[in-house]
């Protein structure tokens, strides 16, 4: 069956009652959290994990997947009208975005964005459809050395290549590898570190982590936070319709932001953020009238939030091929596959093909409801920002405890009569633990990426081994573990020679939290 | 927000467990497995056939099975309406996790099914036959990676058996372990190891397509419809058989055990479970009371010494 058929049965599948109103209820919380400073899809899809435990796989793949979209619409309209990202990977956009909307060219600055989104969405869920397939086949000839070598390019690239401090990466990352070893192993079925305790034996729960790390840390912080700085919300003035000469500036910027964010989401360092700011860069010189650049050019605007979707796409394309996140939002979602069971990689496309396709077409039906969702019903999403912070993070706390409560609320943890549960207490402590990663400027991604994949790469490079009988040579002996090294150690080479060379304020940029 | 609340009070009222239910059956795996599967087939069978109004499945996934076994034998003793399902690899899983609770803690009802362990080679190996297997075997042990479930399950065990059997050292046995047989297809297929060895189900849509050759199943008799010989057919003195049995909870009394296994034995002979295992390709091997209790001993004690001989247990 070509891709076309497949898309196709995807397509009918997405279009069911059920579906459209998962990929409904995903695009409109995705669009709310990604308009709400703080809070991003990462967190968004983390909580609502547990809460999804019992519902339907495909539905609940497909509301993640609109969160996912649905955060890179709605992270721009902050942007624009508050000069605070509501995103990290809307940093860029403020740049412009901000300056068009206090010249009160706001209503065309969200316009040309959310149609440059819906655009780049559209071309790189496109791509994803016609790029997995054959990802697919290249990795059924991984072997066990090939995927470690595909999980130590993820680990380095996720901590220590893009960063303000490789070593506070790393630090991260080994935080989450050293939680991975915690429960039975899976060459020889002895428990480690579980300390008898019996909720250990499988290891930590990835939701979790995830929860307490994003939801609990980001509300402690932002409760530890004593100044609270209130921006000002920018009001629309005038149309909201973009003039000829927009349509004319803002079309070759969606297709170079798109052609910039899909390759770069792909690509294990990526990472819509990166994407956002390589296309504002590439904007800046292709630009008529390069001088128009930070005093609200509109092309600022269009190619990076074409690239951030674009890019958000290209993220699906490791993750859903080789099981590979390459994102925060990424790694949390591979834990939503994880809890229903199914393993994101070559072998879900043969598997769970129908739930593939319907995931992927969905995006493209999501699409169409963003563009619905952002550019009629902009003044609602602009209120969300006047709800108060306390109510906001109380809202959260209490989903965070229930959620985990629901999915693993054991009651198995007990001090004489008394009993409580021990998941809880687990979210307790990794939640003080996301406040001080934050609190000490550590990224909270390579955490959970550690997590999850640590255990994989220890049973891939002991399969490896194992099937060499102890022969490490095994390691570099085919050419796609070789090319995954020298990517690798790229990825290391690279951020220090751009950082002697005097970007490093760039890196540093990138490095905001990504949540 | 709102939004994000209201999915929280529907998601709790979804969960809300139902108010009386005759039998509640514990599966201790995640939704979809094996074991997992039993509980559902049950479910259905039971309410079909009028046994049982109201039956409830929870599952309580981890270790195969230990950590549900757990929380059964701790939270439901004495309660005659509690049953958890459960089979070989929980045996082994026992041993290996050093498990607080074992078999022991619960009361085994009956024997509902059972499946083969098949050995396969991809269809390029050179190795054609058992003999050529044996014969790489007792030639460099090391050599030969067998891919399966997971570590100390029935695959594994199947394969330290044929190991001994053979007369070749268990301990050399180099046994790569999947979170399944599934899993374990992608390496068996792309000829990273030298066999896999898992339930014939895992393997039987590729044996068909020729992608697999089928070297032996491990059961006494040939599997209907599957085209291999028996281990003993081929010289190996050797029957293993992956089986999913049920158990009450402990602390019942004699009266109590023998309504449950009454119900039990009503299901397995009903027309709703024998359909049912027809359309899944279970084999039926019902065996209950004490010829069930002299099995149970008998795999447990057998499990043991592989798992030692193995080096998996001290």
């Amino acid at each position: 069956m070509n891709t076309f058929e497949l898309l196709g049965q995807g397509l009918i599948a997405a279009l069911q009652v059920q579906n459209l109103l998962y990929a409904l209820i995903g695009v409109t919380l995705g669009t709310a959290v990604g308009v709400l400073p703080g809070i991003g899809p990462a967190l968004t899809v983390a909580l609502l994990l547990p809460v999804t435990y019992n519902l339907d796989p495909a539905g609940s793949l497909i509301m993640f997947a609109g969160i996912y979209y649905g955060g890179m619409y709605g992270g721009s309209t902050t942007s624009i009208l508050l000069n605070t990202p509501g995103e990290s990977a809307s940093i860029v956009t403020a740049l412009e975005g901000n300056k068009m909307a206090r010249q009160g060219r706001g209503g065309p600055a969200l316009a040309t964005a959310a149609i440059g989104s819906f655009i780049a969405g559209l071309i790189a869920t496109l791509g994803l459809a016609f790029v997995a397939p054959f990802v697919v086949k290249f990795a059924l000839s991984f072997g066990p050395a090939d995927y470690f070598a595909l999980m130590v390019l993820a680990f380095i690239t996720v901590s220590a290549a893009f960063g303000d401090s490789p070593l506070r990466g790393l630090t991260a990352l080994f935080i989450g590898l050293g939680l991975g070893i915690i429960g039975i192993d899976q060459q020889t079925g002895q428990t480690r570190l579980a300390f008898g305790i019996l909720d250990l034996l499988d290891g930590i729960e990835v939701t979790t982590l995830a929860v307490a790390l994003f939801a609990i840390g980001e509300t402690l912080k932002t409760a530890a936070d004593r100044e609270q700085v209130e921006a000002s919300v920018m009001a629309v003035k005038g149309s909201v319709w973009m003039t000829l000469d927009d349509w004319k500036r803002s079309w070759g910027s969606w297709l170079r932001g798109t052609f910039i964010g899909f390759p770069i989401g792909a690509m294990p360092a990526g990472g819509a953020d990166i994407a956002s700011f390589l296309s504002y860069s590439a904007e800046k010189s292709f630009a008529k009238k390069p001088e128009e650049f930070g005093h609200g050019a509109i092309e600022g605007v269009a190619g990076p939030e074409a690239a951030n979707n674009a890019s958000a796409a290209g993220t699906l394309v490791p993750l859903l091929t080789l099981g590979l996140p390459t994102t925060a939002t990424a790694a949390i979602m591979l834990a939503g596959f994880q809890q229903f069971g199914l393993q994101p990689g070559p072998l879900l496309f043969a598997n769970n093909s129908s739930l593939v396709w319907a995931l992927i077409a969905s995006l493209l039906v999501a699409n169409f409801m963003l563009l619905v969702l952002n550019l009629p019903l902009i003044g609602l999403w602009v209120k969300l920002l006047t709800i108060p912070k306390p109510w906001l993070y109380a809202g959260i706390l209490t989903f965070a405890t229930l959620g985990t409560l629901g999915a693993n609320g054991a009651m198995s943890m007990g001090f004489g009569s008394m009993r409580i549960s021990f998941e809880l207490v687990l979210l307790l402590v990794f939640g003080v633990l996301g406040y001080l990663l934050r609190r000490f400027g550590y990224p909270i991604a390579p955490v959970v990426v550690g997590l999850i994949l640590g255990p994989m790469a220890e049973q891939q490079l002991r399969r490896a081994l194992s099937i060499s009988q102890g022969d490490p040579a095994v390691l570099f002996h085919s050419p796609i573990s070789l090319v995954l090294y020298a990517v690798a150690i790229i990825a290391v080479v690279l951020p220090i020679i751009m950082r002697m060379r005097g970007k490093g304020a760039v890196l540093g940029q990138l490095a905001s939290d990504e949540d | 927000m709102n939004k994000l609340l209201l999915a929280a009070l529907v998601s709790g009222a979804l969960s809300m467990p139902a108010f009386a239910a005759d039998y509640t059956i514990l599966a201790p795996a995640a939704p979809g497995g094996g074991w997992d599967q039993t509980a559902r087939t049950m479910q259905e069978a039971f309410t079909a056939e009028g046994i049982s109004g109201n039956v409830q499945v929870t599952n309580v996934p981890g270790a195969g099975g230990t950590i549900g076994l757990a929380q059964f034998a701790n939270q439901d003793a004495g309660n005659p309406n509690a049953l958890i399902v459960g089979g070989y690899v929980m045996v082994g899983a026992i041993l290996t996790n050093m498990s607080p609770v074992t078999l022991a803690d619960v009361t085994p009802i009956a024997r509902l099914t059972g499946e083969a362990v098949a050995i396969v080679v991809p269809a390029a190996s050179d190795i054609q036959t058992l003999d050529d297997l044996v014969a790489k075997l007792k030639e460099n042990t090391g050599a030969v990676s067998w891919a399966g479930g997971s570590a100390g399950g029935v695959d594994h065990i199947t394969a330290g058996l044929i190991a001994k059997t053979i007369g070749v050292d268990p301990t050399q046995v180099n046994y790569i372990a999947y979170s399944g047989g599934g899993e374990a297809l992608a390496a068996i297929l792309g000829g990273q190891v030298t066999v896999g060895i898992s339930g014939i189900s895992e393997f039987a849509s590729q044996i068909e397509a020729g992608e697999l050759r089928l070297l032996a199943v491990s059961s006494e008799e040939r599997v209907p419809g599957v085209d291999g010989p028996t281990l003993k057919e081929s010289g190996i003195d050797l029957a293993v058989e992956n089986w999913r049995m049920v158990a009450a909870a402990p602390g019942i009394t004699p009266e109590q055990k023998a309504a449950i296994t009454a119900d039990v034995k009503a299901l397995a002979t009903s027309a709703s479970w024998q359909t049912a295992l027809e359309t899944k390709g279970w084999v039926d091997t019902y065996l209950d009371g004490e010829a069930f209790d002299a099995q149970l001993a008998a795999d447990i004690a057998a499990t043991e010494t592989i798992l030692k001989d193995i080096g998996l247990v001290q």
